[in-house]
């Protein structure tokens, strides 16, 4: 018996240590993230200094990522989870949730659940989020899990996210995470007028650039292409 | 000798099998750049063959025979092994940039991999170590083996899969192995060994585990992650192997450049991925155009704002879309060309129900040629020459040392596409857009230097550039276009909220409106390549936007030195996907080949015990260097100039590298004969031959270019026999040099025999990066005039060495 109550003391004292170890690994990423985002000045389009870094120091993040890789979850790159996908580098979230513009009453559309790490970033931030994961065995590891962390604002469900999720449209804001060659039009019939569309475009461990959709209050849309870093491709004036 | 020398054939024919097998598969389970990488390394087998030979030269020496057959056996049998245990390494190529633990699985690759060859160089250096008597004979073996085996496992690959072909291939130093192993001192052991090998793949123990291992990051293996995806249809051959994909639940949806204001779906897709990626749709057709109507939203559909009923060229067929698009905006005749005979067999007979029996209609006319190779030999001129989002299939797909190559957008290229454009015709290309943009600037860069080649003084009369968020489409007309071509572009992109990067009298305003980029990077790219400073705006721009020509056709390189050291600082803050990997990877590759090279080769030679004349090390080792970059430098360089005059890239692989082999085991094996009637004449040997390859050489980078223009209008057959005949007398005396050094080294060191071996195995692996290298910085010609050069110095080296083959 005493040899039990031993052994559970350890244990659990083990998984403290570690949930502390991860607490702070947590806050180390979050201080690197600030320290790119006053970096940025000049550029309003790639600040990240908003509430998303906020939200991201709240979300476990190594909860969402297979144990093999837990080791690297506040690392700032992209980790593999599986089935070729991957859970994006910490500060592309950041600058994706950014762009969004979130607000405490919006209901966001996600397309592409992966991980539900974006989905948990979102979830601290806006009312509710639906996400739509179009594999099989992602789409219950993250619901599973996202119940785990006790996150009551998401709903996800399993299918194809080209036609959206009618039924609780239409969106405040909308996330495409799955890789395609257009932009779905039945996802821009979704948004909002004045809402916002990101869309991340380039292989599993590069973004190349994030693609704006914002609809006007009039329903136009105008894109923008934003490039996550501040690169000018010319040497000296132009 | 009667069975030493078609073992040593065997040997090397498999050698050069697997080599070409490996290239296809790693191209299919990884990527293009790394199977050419991870391959590079794996030859330095050849280098650290002839160490191993030389530390225990002695006791090989008395069991030749037993050795010989020991190391094919040992080939044949690590060829499959290692084929299975090196795909299912745990490497992630894209996580490089992230995790240096993939540095240590690519490492373990190159260890894999490195087996085979190392075995299969044992065999060949070992005979040319203790039957030194024979050596141009050995040599010509080796060098017709290896064109025998170049050209049977290019053959192998169209008539059976790639597995299938590795059951074919390691055959060969099998049977080498029971050659030699008959008469030698341990002959049980080993042909019981070799019995039982032949068992264990009869008994099909192997063949489960020889299934590819496709990344799982890669296009096929995403698109069979979807739910209720499945593999329909499988073609293989050397130009790629094409896996068809059926997704009913989530439908394939591939419309590259489609307008976001679009009402219109694409409708039901085949998949078609050619090495586990790049997609190319078929798309399901029932006779309907207003099922297509997605088609007239894409950026790709500019020219056709321009023009009514025209014929059209498509280059690059795929699987059909461009053929559709023509048909939907009512052209007269559409002539597609597609490269791959197994992908228009796919829209032609195998789904040609789904695909709407799209060839069998009477305006479409199909061509199964490469796209460049076509151009030159038509006499058809036509409205608009077509090319959507294509790659050209480089000759590296073939397995040859080269990688990112490209004939199709080069001046002279695109020079030739505008004379078979009929007056007011148009060239249309489009091309995957990337920020900041790259090959579209440089698309528009190339049309421009080839208008102007053209006498052309005012090309931005003649070019509009459109672009959406990830195409861009570039437009060349054939004269100014009209001030009706213009509104008609402009309605076109503004209806579909495509921005126009420049068409005649644009204005800033125009240019960056629907798409927004924080800066009009094509607008001003294109404007300061029409502008005088052009020169000065190619200097300043941080990636490698300078035309690409015939003589340096890297389209697809980027890479600036300059720009390296703020895209590796911008790594973290997202900046990964500005860094061009594949230049950096072939430097990479270069490096790590010469450290290899330093611990295997430079380090045991400086520490052991030298049994042979003073200066015999730093002179002969210097020959065999040279003559290790020499002989590949001019190799590659011809390779690829045949490329473009027998425009296939898989005929020109197979008929070039073959020709140059076999030519030079003739030559090899006709040196002594030579040497000894030229030293009776009292003319040293190596000059006479060095001299005359730098003649040929030098006759034909001058007279090449005007030579296939005259003949590229004949025949595939015609013209695989004048190539033929035009390398023989070039490879004969390149075959020459190495024979010709290493009898020197018989004579008066044989102890260093091994040793050269090693250093020219070593070199040839350096060189294959380093001719890439420099063709990408000064052209071919200067590959082959430096080339040239080398073959000079080592001939100086063997003069001065005393060499004499009358007393051999």
């Amino acid at each position: 018996m005493k040899v039990l109550a031993c052994l559970l003391l350890f244990v659990s004292g083990v998984a403290c240590a570690a949930e502390a170890d991860y607490a702070l690994a947590r806050a180390a990423l979050i201080d690197e993230l600030e320290l790119y985002a006053r970096q940025a000045h000049g550029r309003d389009d790639i600040r990240i200094d908003g509430p998303a870094l906020a939200a991201m120091a709240r979300v476990k993040r190594h909860k969402l990522v297979p144990a093999s890789e837990r080791r690297f979850a506040y690392r700032n790159r992209p980790l593999p989870i599986g089935y070729g996908q991957t859970i994006s580098q910490p500060y592309i979230v950041a600058l994706m949730t950014e762009l969004i513009e979130p607000d405490g009453d919006d209901v966001v559309l996600e397309v592409g659940t992966g991980s539900g790490y974006q989905a948990a970033v979102l979830a601290e931030l806006v009312k509710h989020v639906y996400s739509i994961e179009i594999i099989a065995a992602l789409a219950i590891r993250a619901e599973q899990d996202l119940r785990e962390l006790g996150y009551q604002n998401i709903t996800t469900r399993l299918g194809d996210g080209y036609y959206g999720w009618e039924e609780h449209g239409p969106f405040d804001a909308i996330v495409v995470t799955a890789a395609a060659t257009h932009v779905p039009p039945p996802l821009i019939a979704q948004l909002k007028p004045g809402g916002r569309m990101v869309i991340p475009v380039g292989s599993r461990f590069m973004t190349q650039q994030l693609l704006l959709l914002e609809k006007t209050d009039k329903g136009e849309v105008i894109t923008r292409q934003i490039a996550p870093v501040r690169f000018v491709p010319l040497t000296g004036e132009h | 000798m009667r069975r030493l020398l078609p073992a040593t054939l065997l040997v090397s024919a498999g050698a050069i099998g697997y080599e070409l097998l490996l290239m296809r598969t790693l191209s299919i389970v990884q990527w293009h750049h790394f199977a050419y990488m991870i391959i590079s390394l794996a030859l330095l087998g050849y280098g650290a063959s002839g160490t191993f030979i030389a530390l225990f030269r002695h006791r090989l020496e008395a069991r030749f025979g037993a050795a010989f057959a020991a190391s094919a056996l040992l080939f044949s049998i690590t060829m499959l092994v290692c084929f299975a245990l090196g795909q299912r390494l745990p490497f992630n190529a894209l996580e490089i940039v992230w995790d240096p633990q993939q540095l240590a699985y690519l490492s373990l690759i190159y260890l894999v991999f490195f087996v085979p060859f190392f075995f299969a160089a044992l065999c060949i250096g070992l005979a040319l170590t203790c039957r030194r008597a024979e050596i141009s004979r050995i040599y010509f073996f080796d060098l017709f083996g290896a064109g025998l085996g170049a050209v049977f496992v290019i053959a192998a690959m169209f008539a059976v899969t790639v597995q299938n072909a590795l059951l074919l291939l390691l055959a060969l130093p099998l049977t080498a192995s029971a050659l030699m192993a008959l008469r030698s001192s341990a002959r049980v052991p080993l042909i019981a060994a070799q019995l039982a090998w032949l068992a264990l793949i009869f008994a099909g123990v192997p063949h489960r585990h020889l299934d590819l291992q496709v990344s799982e990051y890669k296009g096929l293996s995403q698109a069979l992650q979807v739910l209720d995806s499945r593999v329909i249809g499988v073609s293989s051959s050397p130009l790629g192997l094409l896996t068809v994909v059926e997704s009913p639940t989530v439908a394939i949806r591939h419309a590259p450049g489609l307008s976001f204001n679009t009402r219109h779906i694409p409708p039901d897709q085949l998949g078609v991925f050619t090495d586990g990626d790049s997609l190319s749709a078929i798309t399901r057709f029932d006779g309907e155009l207003d099922s297509l109507a997605y088609l007239a939203d894409v950026t790709a559909a500019l020219p056709y704002a321009l023009l009514g009923e025209p014929d059209v060229l498509v280059l690059g067929a795929g699987g059909g879309n461009d053929v559709l698009l023509g048909l939907f905006h009512g052209a007269n005749s559409i002539d597609a060309v597609e490269l791959n005979p197994q992908m228009t067999e796919l829209v032609e007979k195998t789904y040609a129900e789904f695909a709407g029996f799209l060839y069998d209609d009477p305006r479409v006319t199909v061509y199964t040629k490469e796209a460049r190779g076509f151009v030159a030999q038509t006499d058809s001129q036509y409205d608009l020459i077509h090319i959507g989002l294509l790659d050209s299939v480089s000759a590296a797909g073939a397995g040859v040392h080269s990688l990112n190559e490209s004939y199709i957008y080069t001046v002279e290229a695109i020079r030739e596409y505008l004379e078979h454009t009929a007056p007011g015709g148009v060239l249309a290309i489009t091309r995957w857009l990337k920020l900041p943009p790259r090959d579209s600037l440089k698309l528009v860069a190339t049309a421009i230097a080839a208008l102007r080649s053209m006498g052309v003084s005012d090309p931005g009369q003649q070019l509009a550039v459109i672009r959406s968020w990830n195409t861009s489409t570039v437009l060349v007309k054939d004269g100014a276009l009209t001030a009706d071509d213009v509104d008609a572009i402009r309605e076109f992109a503004h209806s579909r909220s495509f921005d126009t990067a420049w068409v005649p009298g644009i204005g800033a305003s125009d240019a960056n409106r629907f798409n927004i980029l924080d800066q009009a990077y094509l607008y001003d790219g294109t404007v300061a390549l029409l502008s005088e400073q052009a020169n000065e705006f190619v200097e300043r721009y941080k990636f490698y936007v300078a035309p690409a020509t015939d003589n340096r056709p890297y389209y697809f390189h980027f890479f600036k030195w300059a720009t390296l050291p703020e895209v590796i600082a911008l790594r973290k803050v997202g900046g990964a996907a500005l860094i061009e990997w594949g230049y950096l990877i072939l430097i990479a590759t270069l490096v790590q080949a010469a450290i290899a090279g330093l611990v295997l080769i430079v380090l045991p030679l400086w520490r052991v015990e030298r049994d042979w004349p003073a200066g015999t090390t730093s002179r002969m080792g210097s020959y065999f260097l040279l003559l290790g970059f020499a002989f590949l430098f001019v190799e590659m360089a011809f390779i690829q100039k045949f490329i473009l005059f027998l425009s296939h890239p898989l005929y020109a692989v197979a008929v070039v590298l073959s020709a140059f082999l076999i030519f030079a085991g003739l030559g090899s094996a006709g040196s002594a004969c030579l040497a000894r009637r030229l030293e009776a004449r009292g003319r040293s040997p190596i000059v006479a031959v060095a001299g005359g390859i730098a003649l040929l050489s030098v006759l034909y980078v001058t007279l090449l270019p005007l030579l296939f223009k005259r003949l590229i209008g004949y025949g595939d057959l015609t013209r695989i026999v004048i190539s033929v005949v035009m390398i023989a007398p070039l490879a004969f005396s390149m075959g020459m040099p190495f024979p010709l050094g290493l009898k020197h080294v018989a004579r008066t060191a044989p102890a260093f025999i091994p040793w050269a071996w090693g250093i020219n195995g070593f070199a040839s692996v350096m060189s294959a990066v380093l001719a890439t290298l420099l063709a990408i910085e000064f052209g071919f010609t200067f590959v082959v005039l430096f080339a040239l050069l080398l073959y000079g110095i080592a001939a100086k080296i063997l003069t001065s060495s005393g060499y004499s083959s009358l007393s051999v």
